[in-house]
């Protein structure tokens, strides 16, 4: 069953059209990543999503139940970004019970504590969130957006700017996570390899528009290329002369 | 509205103050510092004024009311603002609080913001200038509930302000309430005004509620009038304010622009 379906979404702002009528679905427990050059629609995709931007036409489903405008099923879905920061004064600690509470997670000392030593928060608990290093914080920020058990999980380049240990150390727990937890999971980045292991399926968007979708394998072997990177390249510099 | 929700983005800010002591130190200071200038004032106008003659600390009185309408205004406005400057604002508009829930979080705890700088001056006065608020009696609590009224339909403005044209709003929020100042009628009665400048100052519930401030402290007794229209006004603005609120969110999700409110 489709978790999340988006049907002919489109955003204009004034003659730009930033989103041009796109669909796509993720199903329960699939991982489907967006990929694309910078300022191809992706990021305006995520907000339509997350309520952020008023679609100008199309819709988004949750369990095959078209979104209203306010739409209220936010507290199913959660979100992180490293562009997007937690309040830098509190402490970590300070921060979760802080978001528990804001997503009515049942049982929050319980759910903070699992939280905790699943990404190895204790030696950080009691430090403010503004004083961690972005490998600290990040971890810190994914423990935000699986606080309430998300069955619908936005990531925004969940591992920019981060070194190769602590990037490993993040995917492979959304690889266990997903193992665990019914999740639909979208996601945005511009790490290949990251992409490749990641996602059961992926969308190439550029100028607003889908322009080729399938597996990372299906992608490498239909377009004759060794990598995801290949591919990436291709498409984007297609008629670009 | 979830009051587990409302209790969240409260407790984000009270940590916040908590956090920091130079903050509260900042809290208290500046309503510190202008109660002391005024009493000093009030003080000096009361020993050779005849208009002051009888009514001592009438100035002063006035200067604290009308700290009380700054910092809850202000108070709102930075409430707002740390979420700007602390790139959070996002993680709040996809969390399932609602925009009603925001409204609320940040009325209540503004209101415990201005009560942490104002109650230690406002106690330093009586002892300092043998000046009390009690002085005004029961109406001070309707002038209060006015004034704070009018401090939040400010915030809100500005606020919607910052929403739909983002951070450089900013320095509208810090001089907000420079700008009606003058036709609040805080330190003079509203009579000093030119014919026309004084409709417009009617208009507003600080003209109200500052004649009455005066008239309770002269005359030892409350005209009920005046509180009732100034609560009245509030009740008009406060509507306009929400509305406008509401309004820009709606704009900013069209155009794009929460996210860059936000990041």
């Amino acid at each position: 069953m489709n978790k999340l379906s988006i049907n002919n979404l489109q955003k204009k702002f004034g003659s730009f059209e930033a989103v041009k009528k796109i669909s796509f679905s993720i199903a329960e427990n699939q991982t489907v990543a967006l990929l694309g050059p910078n300022g191809c629609g992706k990021t305006t995709t995520i907000a339509m999503i997350l309520g952020l931007i008023t679609p100008t036409s199309g819709s988004i489903s949750i369990n095959n139940q078209m979104l209203k405008k306010d739409h209220h099923y936010l507290s199913k879905m959660n979100f992180a970004s490293p562009y997007v920061e937690l309040p830098k004064k509190l402490t970590v600690l300070e921060n979760l019970k802080v978001y528990a509470m804001m997503y009515e997670v049942p049982d929050t000392k319980n759910r903070i504590e699992q939280l905790v030593e699943e990404l190895n928060l204790a030696p950080i608990l009691n430090k403010k969130t503004g004083e961690l290093s972005s490998g600290q914080r990040n971890r810190v920020s994914l423990a935000k957006s699986i606080i309430n058990n998300p069955e619908i999980l936005l990531l925004d380049e969940p591992t920019a700017s981060l070194d190769p240990d602590t990037g490993d150390f993040i995917r492979t727990f959304l690889e266990n996570y997903k193992k665990k937890n019914s999740m639909a999971t979208l996601l945005a980045s511009h790490n290949m390899d990251e992409v490749s292991r990641l996602s059961d399926y992926v969308l190439m968007m550029k100028e607003g528009s889908i322009i080729d979708e399938g597996t990372a394998l299906n992608l490498i072997s239909k377009h004759g290329k060794e990598n995801l990177e290949q591919v990436f390249l291709k498409l984007v510099r297609q008629n670009e002369n | 509205m979830k009051i587990r929700r409302i209790l969240s983005l409260m407790l984000r800010h009270l940590y916040l103050i908590k956090a920091s002591f130079p903050r509260i130190i900042d809290l208290i200071y500046w309503p510190t510092v202008q109660i002391i200038l005024w009493g000093f004032v009030s003080k000096f106008f009361t020993m050779h004024s005849t208009y002051f003659n009888n009514t001592a600390g009438i100035i002063l009185t006035a200067a604290i009311l009308y700290d009380f309408l700054f910092r809850s205004s202000i108070s709102y406005n930075m409430l707002f603002l740390e979420e700007i400057w602390s790139r959070n604002l996002i993680n709040l508009f996809v969390s399932p609080l609602k925009i009603s829930e925001i409204v609320v979080a940040l009325t209540c705890t503004a209101l415990i913001r201005t009560l942490i700088g104002l109650v230690p001056a406002v106690l330093i006065a009586i002892p300092l200038f043998g000046i009390s608020l009690m002085d005004l009696g029961l109406p001070l609590l309707l002038l209060l509930l006015s004034l704070y009224l009018f401090g939040i339909t400010l915030g809100l403005l500005v606020t919607a302000g910052l929403v739909r044209f983002g951070p450089s709003f900013e320095n509208i929020a810090w001089a907000s309430l420079f700008f009606i100042a003058p036709l609040g009628c805080i330190y003079y009665p509203v009579e000093i005004l030119p014919d026309w400048l004084q409709v417009v100052a009617l208009a507003l519930p600080l003209a109200h509620i500052f004649e009455e401030t005066r008239s309770i402290l002269i005359t030892n007794t409350a005209n009920y009038m005046n509180i009732y229209n100034a609560l009245m006004l509030n009740l008009v603005y406060l509507s306009i304010a929400l509305l406008t609120f509401y309004r820009s969110f709606k704009t900013a999700k069209i155009k794009g622009s929460l996210i860059n409110v936000g990041e």
